[in-house]
């Protein structure tokens, strides 16, 4: 009974001791990711919101207050550009769902071995080389004196070479390709936690594949396909170079407007404004996306 | 020991490490130059390091990059800049990225007198001078005679005839031509932005009915000069040096200077406010201005310099396109730009947007 005591004591003892030390121990471990979060995401957003609320007036005098906030709303043109460009990152990513999903599907449910692994590896592989490679490689494919439109003339097709570059179509054909990857592997995940047994089941209760797929596959996948979507839906709204190079001389991208504010036209104040507007606007497509989906954030993050 | 005091004393560490290695690397002879492509050729760099010792670290870049990347550090990072002339004075302003050159440690008597003195003029903020005179060249047309023999001003890149076959950049240099071309000069209305925000929003429309005839927006030149060499492209507006050197692939590619004036630019040599090396500057600009330094970088860019006496040294070839681009009448006309006053170019911007979103 004595020595249970004491070696309680001991215990708490060496705990009183311990602890800070512990404290300590964790608090240095977690430094270097504290130290970078802050550094290189918290404060150059602070700063970004502070030089969003200036507003030239006069060289080198500037005045606080909504003005850049308020261009975004009162120039048709900018909010014209934020929503072509979200309306168009939504409609890759379901282009990229539809595309990935029955690829996953394949990889995860019906493909075995060795061909498993190949397949996956076939995904990878264009992302062995950077993306402007992968881009400049479309531009080759269907520049009006390109391989595709000689091929079309060849087969007789068309009379003579049509320009498939510099269109919208082009973009996003840029952009489903781009984002492949990070809309296969979530969902492989997701579809190979599903038990086969589940799917026999439902076909000796007198399922049909199109019932199968809509009451278990999706539901039970649901969380994969949200953050494939998110992932793809993020990846697409702020990519920069994609759009830039394929698209042509209507095809206006919101981080091109960014990017156009803050370097050509050394309009930093608006380009932090616009920066925050896409932060806070694609948060809430992503928010309200969940929200029509029923899905919990947290839930989809565990997933991918 | 309290945390706090730990994190601190690491953060003091590792900031103490980087201070050091920053000043060993001032230590070494080093000069940073943001420059465009061709002007610093490697043949010239090194001959620059055999008689002085002072290695030159290149970065490649164009007037908004350059403005960007200096203000982004308030004028630190390189220790000379290569802007054009326009574009000193406003930025300057605005954002205080250079310092005044020290003219007693530059050799004028290397310069072509009028070319500096009008660099200088155009380059003077407050008595102080912070530009002085390096290339110089012109914006006008090249243009596919056999396939677009016809265009002579920069409005016939609007013509039906070439429909999909031509183009410009979405910039400045645009807007300025299209009013040239309609019979207004802009660079008069510079300092009455009512005024100029009315005309370049009339250019702007101007440019937007364009563009159904427009194959793309060019943005860099090599995107360019492809299409022009594949046929995709006919005629566009670009600057001279581009024209030249298709021209010597193909003499049926010619630079002409238009009709309402090739638009005149001159790059210069200007200081970062805050570079490290001076010296090292002063001396490149010193060396860069003799005529056979000037002569080996003007054909490098393809272009011709300030420097006096270099023309004797440049190419015959080049003599030759330029001449012929430019009889004594087109010359003269030559429409050089003067500086930019501040917020111009935020007019400008808008129209500029505008344009890219109409359909």
């Amino acid at each position: 009974m004595a020595d249970r005591l004491r070696s309680r004591t001991t215990a708490t003892l060496a705990g009183d001791l311990v602890a800070p030390h512990m404290r300590l121990a964790l608090f240095l471990l977690l430094a270097p990711a504290l130290l970078w979060l802050l550094g290189l995401i918290v404060l150059p957003h602070v700063d970004l919101a502070v030089l969003s609320l200036r507003t030239r007036v006069a060289p080198r005098t500037y005045e606080l207050g909504f003005g850049n906030y308020r261009t975004f709303i009162d120039e048709p043109l900018y909010w014209h550009t934020f929503v072509r460009t979200a309306v168009m990152s939504i409609f890759a990513t379901v282009c990229t769902l539809l595309i990935a999903f029955p690829a996953a599907w394949y990889i995860a449910k019906i493909a075995r071995g060795r061909a498993k692994s190949l397949l996956f590896v076939m995904c990878l592989i264009p992302f062995w080389v950077s993306e402007t490679v992968r881009t400049l490689g479309w531009m080759i494919l269907l520049r009006e004196s390109g391989v595709l439109p000689r091929l079309l003339v060849e087969l007789g097709i068309t009379a003579k070479p049509v320009e498939l570059l510099y269109h919208d179509t082009t973009i996003l054909v840029g952009l489903v390709y781009t984002s492949m990857l990070f809309m296969v592997v979530p969902l492989v995940s997701a579809l190979e936690s599903l038990d086969d047994s589940l799917i026999e089941a439902a076909y000796d209760l007198g399922g049909n594949g199109l019932s199968i797929l809509r009451q278990i596959v999706i539901p039970h996948a649901a969380p994969g396909i949200a953050a494939g979507s998110i992932i793809v839906f993020m990846l697409t709204l702020g990519n920069y170079l994609t759009p830039t190079l394929l698209g042509g001389k209507n095809s206006l991208w919101f981080t091109e407007q960014i990017y156009t504010q803050f370097i050509t036209r050394f309009n930093w104040e608006q380009g932090a404004a616009f920066g925050f507007l896409l932060l806070v606007l694609s948060t809430a497509i992503v928010w309200l996306g969940l929200v029509v989906t029923g899905q919990k954030f947290g839930d989809v993050m565990r997933r991918s | 020991m309290n945390p706090f005091r730990v994190l601190c004393s690491v953060l003091a560490t590792v900031l103490a490490a980087i201070g050091l290695t920053t000043t060993a690397l001032a230590q070494e002879n080093k000069l940073r130059i943001i420059t465009w492509a061709d002007y610093a050729p490697a043949e010239v760099v090194a001959q620059f390091k055999k008689e002085t010792g002072i290695d030159v670290e290149v970065t490649l870049s164009n007037n908004e990059e350059m403005i960007s990347k200096l203000r982004a550090t308030g004028g630190a990072g390189f220790d000379l800049a290569q802007p054009s002339q326009d574009r000193i004075v406003g930025p300057q302003q605005e954002f205080g990225i250079y310092k005044p050159m020290d003219m007693s440690k530059i050799k004028t008597e290397q310069f072509i007198p009028s070319m500096l003195d009008a660099t200088k003029k155009n380059t003077t903020l407050d008595g102080k001078v912070y530009g002085l005179p390096h290339i110089w060249g012109t914006d006008g047309l090249v243009i596919n005679t056999k396939t677009a023999g016809k265009v002579g001003d920069y409005p016939d890149l609007c013509a039906a005839d070439y429909k999909g076959k031509t183009s410009v950049r979405l910039k400045r240099p645009t807007l300025l031509a299209l009013a040239f071309s309609s019979g207004k000069d802009p660079f008069a209305l510079y300092n009455d932005p009512k005024a100029y925000t009315a005309l370049m929003d009339d250019m702007g429309k101007k440019l937007a009915a364009c563009k159904a005839n427009l194959k793309f927006f060019w943005d860099n030149k090599d995107q360019l000069l492809n299409g022009m060499r594949n046929g995709e492209v006919v005629a566009a507006m670009m600057w001279d040096t581009g024209g030249w050197k298709l021209n010597s692939e193909n003499p049926d590619v010619q630079f002409i200077a238009p009709k309402s004036g090739a638009l005149g630019w001159i790059d210069t040599f200007a200081l970062p406010a805050k570079g490290r090396n001076d010296a090292a500057a002063y001396a490149w600009i010193n060396f860069n201005m003799r005529p056979e330094i000037a002569a080996k970088v003007a054909a490098s860019a393809g272009n011709f310099t300030a420097s006096k006496g270099a023309d004797q040294l440049m190419d015959p070839k080049l003599k030759a396109q330029f001449a012929k681009s430019f009889p004594e009448a087109a010359l003269k006309n030559i429409k050089w730009y003067p500086a930019v006053p501040a917020g111009i170019e935020d007019i400008e911007g808008k129209v500029l947007d505008r344009v890219k979103a109409s359909n």
